[in-house]
């Protein structure tokens, strides 16, 4: 049972929840786009804080939930995460012409739902918040009504996230069926060696990476993908890109840990036949790409697909490394979309990969951000990216995972060509007059890019203060 | 800590120019040319000064050795040191940087303070290749360089720019990401037999065997040279990438950067695996003949001047092959003479290729002709460079291929032999660059103008250094002699105890 002294731990999801009616009341009395945002942005900024009051010692709220160094680490990057997607949606909502309060509503509510995910510890509670999460993203996509695309994206979504929900309850259920445990920290003790070669059993696993996978996007469970990045608002894309797929992984990674190689051989199989297959069609799919949404929609497939390697090493250095990519992945995306919704105009986006010809001699720092950006995803050097990578490899070949390694470098290299024609576009010389980038003049959101830059390169540079935090809060899970 | 400056002095400097020139193109060119200049009389003050070689850990010759805590969770330091063979190679980058900043003072007129930016940055990332002692370091320098050099090549190179910049890219970075694999083998293969994980290059050093992965991991290494220095099947980016290049970029790519790879066998495949490179030696030999001759071959067959002057490059990187694996010091000795003097006959040719494609805005050698005319002074000091890379006594060149050919001789006659027949090659491909360029009749109506003074100084420092190489050797077969005679011993010893490394 729940009792007093726990639900400080659950202090970030109540401020999430409760900010979220206060949204939805105060467009009750009065409808006023910088007053949700603002709140939102402090919402965010309160959860986040909150998280330095409690203090975290593994402990389990109920069976439902866990409250370690690890969970918390994750609860802090998705709050950072839509923090950022609140500040960048407000320029890029502000000009348009619908209701746009209740979109802050609804991005509390998915950024609670993927905090919740992050801190389950139970079949069940993961279902709920995965749904929370996944409701909300519907109209999240959908939400500019005018567009036949975005609506075209968000049924797309829903039917896709519908049917896979359905496979991973039912996946949960035959696991549960055959061990009786549906809580992830006890679920080890009941596969017996008979168990772990159960039909049922792996059918079951295999049902829950179908589910799982859908969310984070791994091939074959991708084809959503380039049609939700493309049709949703910059803001929303950005969103599916980090804060849903990376909550859907720290769930995998947390579930994948706890079975602790308890389970039976094809399904690690399974799961590395998934990555080599992610990283491997995802870079290869975006060679020809020319919507800048649709590139890094398939290149978010290949790196979901590297950090696959981090979970399959299965070991301390694995995890620590997981979660390092994830940081250097998440800034990454958010800046590629924090670029793309920066620059967009009142009625289009910017998202033509011939529309970004000469923004470097016109826009510099942009450009310059932005190549950073594509650089760290390409794993440069002195780019975050490139640590993350490194890590990666560090990873895979200290558990001697030398084909999925080889794998990764391969697609790494494929991947670097579709990175490299957007940056050359940028450098491309352009006749076109100014006004072409004129969208994108707003300070809060200028400063935000410039913050991601230097993180870039902080991390890039001096990744050493980002491991000691990893180190500190994720001794092992 | 002064070898750390000597690279920070290069990044700072880049942006400094890239700021200045802002405001003003002149100021921001003059700013990058002094810093590379400062860094140049440092590395100049440390070779004249520094004392009879002393011992560092008894790990070798080494002059100079900072060491600094960087990613300790992960065991990699930022770990630079200086034996004679960095300090040499330094110094070429830095002398052949600086010139070639003068050189494309009027070619790069669009954004010159981002080109003197990438330049400086460029220049630092390979200096960086030369002084990293932490493999980790090495690895990042060695990508580091390959962003300012696709950003000089595909914003200033000529019409087929893109193409070659990205097929440059690729190239180099993919066989970069084996070689990253590799350390990262070494890495945890010396880990889990000491306890202590770490990128040190000595501390790797020391490990005695790498048991049976050793020579897959040699390889990743060997894949990653042989594409940037280009050895024969992996050329096929150098063309174009040395044709699509801006002057200045031409200059980098071909004088310093392929150097960055020769270095890289000498530090690093030589010393760390010297049982799988003595096993591997007959191929790469072989390799390094076959890229002589068919280099020497496609140098005589082009029409496009730049593209000569690549294939002729080739031709003479295999020079470098041959010397590294015929495992004598005196092809080592060789080995560093060609890096030096091949870094600055080529510059030169480039430089005067570059030229002459300001003037006549075309490369087809087959417009040209009877240029001498116009052009005395171009002529008669294109003929200089001409000779020196045909290997001319009395000029550097000579003494490199000499060297080079007289080791592999000692090692394998047959391989020497060959491989002197690269010689003849070279002297036809060379003189028909000045045939068809500056005698014979003139197909069109040219007006050129012969080199200016800015020129004639670019040119005048070349001249002097390749007949101070050709004359007085020692100055570098001196400074570098403990630094070979050290990676003598170590490839031989540990081919002589037969259980020993791999």
């Amino acid at each position: 049972m729940i009792n007093g002294a726990d639900i400080h731990l659950l202090l970030p999801e109540i401020i999430l929840g409760l900010a979220a009616i206060v949204v939805m009341l105060s467009i009750a009395v009065k409808r006023c786009h910088l007053f949700a945002h603002i709140f939102s942005l402090a919402a965010f900024a309160l959860a986040f804080i909150s998280l330095f009051l409690i203090h975290v010692n593994g402990t389990q709220v109920t069976d439902l939930f866990i409250t370690d160094g690890y969970s918390r680490f994750f609860t802090g990057l998705i709050i950072a995460a839509a923090f950022f997607i609140a500040a960048i949606s407000y320029p890029y909502f502000k000009t348009r012409d619908i209701h746009k309060e209740e979109y802050y509503i609804l991005l509390i509510l998915a950024t609670l739902g993927a905090v919740s995910m992050v801190i389950s510890n139970h079949f069940i509670s993961f279902f709920l918040s995965l749904e929370v999460m996944s409701v909300s993203m519907y109209s999240l996509i959908a939400y500019l009504k005018n567009d036949s695309i975005g609506i075209e994206a968000g049924i797309k979504y829903l039917v896709m996230a519908a049917v896979s929900a359905s496979i991973l309850l039912f996946g949960f259920a035959l696991i549960y069926a055959q061990t009786g445990q549906m809580e992830l920290s006890k679920l080890q003790g009941t596969i017996s060696a008979a168990v772990a070669k159960d039909i049922l059993f792996i059918a079951g696993m295999a049902l829950v990476i179908a589910g799982i996978g859908f969310k984070m996007a791994l091939v074959p469970f991708h084809l959503w993908t380039p049609d939700i990045y493309g049709g949703a608002p910059a803001p929303v894309s950005a969103f599916v890109a980090t804060v849903s797929k990376g909550a859907a992984f720290a769930f995998l990674l947390r579930f994948f840990h706890d079975l602790n190689g308890s389970v039976h051989n094809s399904v690690w199989i399974a799961f590395a036949v998934i990555a080599i297959a992610s990283m491997l069609i995802g870079n290869l799919l975006a060679l020809r790409q020319q919507n800048i949404k649709r590139i890094l929609a398939y290149s978010s497939i290949g790196h979901l697909g590297y950090l696959m390697v981090a979970l399959l090493a299965a070991s301390v250095v694995g995890i620590k490394a997981a979660v390092f990519y994830l940081v250097t992945y998440f800034i990454s995306m958010l800046s590629a979309f924090g670029i793309v919704s920066y620059l967009s105009g009142k009625d289009n986006e910017l998202y033509d990969l011939d529309d970004y010809k000469g923004l470097f001699w016109q826009r510099p720092w942009l450009a310059a951000l932005f190549t950073m950006v594509l650089l760290s995803l390409a794993g440069i050097p002195l780019t975050a990216g490139f640590m993350g990578k490194f890590y990666l490899l560090l990873s895979g070949i200290g558990s001697s995972l030398w084909i999925l390694t080889i794998v990764l470098v391969v697609s790494s290299f494929v991947g670097l060509y579709y990175y490299l024609r957007v940056a050359l576009m940028m450098f491309t010389h352009s006749e076109l007059p100014r006004q072409k980038f004129k969208g994108g003049s707003f300070v809060p959101a200028s400063i935000l890019l410039a913050l991601m830059f230097i993180f870039l390169l902080w991390i890039g540079i001096f990744p050493g203060t980002l491991l000691d935090i990893i180190q500190h809060l994720i001794p092992a899970i | 800590m002064i070898l750390l400056d000597l690279i920070l002095i290069l990044l700072f400097g880049g942006f400094v120019s890239w700021l200045i020139s802002k405001w003003n193109q002149l100021a921001g060119r003059i700013i990058a040319l002094i810093t590379v200049i400062i860094d140049l009389i440092i590395t100049m003050i440390i070779w004249i000064s520094h004392a009879p070689t002393v011992s560092l850990l008894n790990k070798g010759p080494w002059i100079s050795d900072f060491n600094h805590r960087w990613i300790p969770q992960l065991g990699v330091s930022f770990h630079l040191a200086l034996d004679g063979l960095s300090l040499v190679m330094t110094a070429l980058t830095l002398f052949v940087g600086a010139l070639s900043i003068v050189a494309s003072w009027k070619e790069v007129r669009e954004k010159s303070g981002f080109f003197h930016f990438n330049t400086l940055w460029l220049l630092a990332g390979i200096v960086g290749v030369f002084l990293s002692m932490d493999l980790f370091l090495f690895y990042l320098f060695w990508e580091l360089m390959l962003v300012p050099m696709f950003f000089i090549l595909s914003i200033w190179g000529y019409e087929n720019r893109k193409y070659a910049s990205i097929k440059f890219f690729l190239f180099t970075q993919i066989s970069g990401l084996l070689m990253l694999l590799a350390i990262l083998g070494l890495y945890f293969i010396h880990g889990n037999a000491t306890g202590t994980y770490t990128f040190d290059y000595f501390a790797l050093l020391g490990t005695s065997s790498w048991g049976p992965l050793g020579f897959w991991l040699m390889c990743g290494f060997l894949i990653a040279f042989l594409v940037k220095l280009p050895a024969v099947p992996f050329h096929s980016w150098l063309p174009d990438a040395y044709v699509q290049s801006p002057t200045a970029g031409s200059v980098i790519l071909a004088g310093l950067m392929t150097k960055t790879a020769a270095y890289g066998l000498l530090r690093f495949v030589l010393p760390l695996f010297p049982r799988s490179a003595h096993a591997i030696a007959p191929l790469m030999l072989l390799l390094g003949v076959i890229g002589i001759l068919y280099g020497a071959k496609m140098a005589y067959a082009q029409t496009d001047l730049k593209r000569l002057v690549a294939f002729s490059s080739l031709s003479h990187m295999g020079f470098i092959l041959v010397g590294v694996f015929s495992f004598t010091a005196l092809a080592y000795q060789g080995t560093l003479m060609e890096m030096v003097t091949h870094g600055i006959s080529i510059s030169a040719l480039f430089i005067i290729a570059g030229a002459i494609h300001e003037r006549t805005k075309d490369r087809e050698m087959g417009m040209m002709g009877n240029f001498w005319e116009q052009m005395p002074r171009m002529g008669g000091i294109t003929l200089i460079f001409v000779l020196a890379s045909l290997g001319l006594p009395g000029l550097g060149n000579f003494i490199a291929e000499f060297l080079v050919l007289g080791g592999a001789f000692q090692a394998h006659a047959l391989w020497g032999v060959l491989a002197a027949i690269g010689l003849v090659g070279s002297m036809i491909y060379s003189l028909v660059i000045l045939q068809r360029i500056f005698q014979g009749e003139s197909r069109k109506e040219w007006k050129l103008a012969d080199f200016s003074i800015r020129e004639l100084i670019v040119m005048a420092c070349f001249i002097i250094v390749i007949f101070w190489l050709g004359f007085f050797p020692q100055t570098i077969l001196h400074t570098t002699q403990p630094v070979f005679d050290h990676i003598e011993q170590q490839v031989d010893i540990h081919a002589i105890q037969q259980g020993g490394a791999s």
